[in-house]
């Protein structure tokens, strides 16, 4: 199953309720939850610990868009817009985290 | 929507007649908008286009006519730095009028 | 002069998932006209809003960051950021944009109560 989150997870629950309830899977972050993909941030080691349960994507131009490029942490998989499409495509279901 | 016609090229445009897409730009462009804004093109009034297209490049925004006489003054001479000067130039507001020649958007707050 | 206030920009949003960055921006510099006492204020995800090396081409959106180096310009020299808020993100002075002064969360509280106007994105 693959779960999209769209939030910041620094002030909003979503990426954090969304570790609570979901099993094994795939995550790709989008929009303003790039950040949670980021070094050197709060999350780093709680992303870092979940990492083993998840396989975590980013949407790249949504990094870029941001600045931060250049800070993705190791483990996380960069995607494009056809790469999202893809994930979407490959997975039994899908669930955004709103 | 409308539109202008240069050199058999359609340009869009919105009702007030700046151009919609800043890239399409060109210097005939210019001298087609000016004409209909009345304008006779001198090196002096170029000076101002061209600068307010590079601050539009650097910042993503037309400053405003208090900004951009600081700005022209402060590259250009103080005697070509005062609002007095600009108006001569471009008698309708260096901010509406001067941005519509160099095809960007109105200035942010320009009433 | 004695009816100059002091108004302070609050901006607690990240720069491109929502509108209220922008929106905030817009506001700043239509104020600039009306010679008042402004201060910018970043907090929470706000300072991502000042993070160098935006590339907004591949969402195909206006990159707006570079016009916060217009502020100067407009005389808007006051900009403030929350150190709390930096080290949370893994930010610091030398990934900003512009100029800052880096506050305490404490000064931050006093600085805020200070004003006569406080608006917030």
């Amino acid at each position: 199953m693959l779960h999209i989150i769209n939030k910041s997870p620094l002030t909003n629950g979503s990426f954090e309720n969304c570790l609570r309830v979901a099993e094994a899977g795939e995550i790709i972050l989008i929009e303003d939850a790039v950040y949670a993909a980021t070094k050197g941030g709060a999350l780093e080691a709680k992303v870092r610990e979940v990492m083993g349960r998840y396989k975590i994507h980013v949407l790249m131009p949504d990094l870029e868009a941001r600045g931060l490029a250049d800070r993705l942490m190791d483990g996380v998989t960069a995607v494009d817009y056809g790469g999202f499409v893809d994930l979407v495509a490959g997975n039994k279901n899908c669930q955004s985290w709103l | 929507m409308p539109h202008i016609e240069v050199n058999g090229k359609s340009y869009e445009t919105d009702e007030e007649g700046y151009l919609l897409n800043l890239a399409e730009w060109n210097m005939d462009v210019a001298e087609y908008i000016a004409k209909t804004e009345n304008l006779n093109m001198t090196d002096n009034h170029w000076e101002v286009i061209n600068f307010l297209r590079e601050y539009y490049e650097e910042y993503q925004i037309a400053p405003a006519v208090r900004v951009l006489t600081k700005a022209i003054g402060k590259k250009f001479g103080p005697e070509k730095g005062t609002s007095q000067y600009l108006y001569e130039l471009f008698p309708y507001g260096p901010g509406k009028q001067a941005c519509k020649v160099a095809g960007l958007p109105k200035p942010t707050g320009c009433i | 002069m004695s009816d100059i206030k002091k108004f302070m920009f609050v901006n607690r949003k990240a720069p491109h998932g929502t509108i209220y960055a922008l929106e905030s921006l817009e506001v700043v510099l239509i104020t600039a006209a009306f010679d008042q006492d402004v201060s910018l204020v970043f907090l929470d995800d706000g300072v991502y809003q000042l993070k160098k090396g935006q590339q907004t081409k591949g969402i195909e959106t206006k990159n707006f960051s570079t016009t916060y180096r217009a502020l100067e310009g407009y005389d808007i020299e006051k900009l403030y950021v929350e150190k709390e808020s930096m080290d949370a993100r893994g930010l610091t002075e030398d990934d900003l944009l512009v100029d800052v002064t880096v506050l305490t969360s404490k000064e931050m509280g006093a600085l805020m109560s200070d004003q006569d106007v406080v608006l917030s994105f």
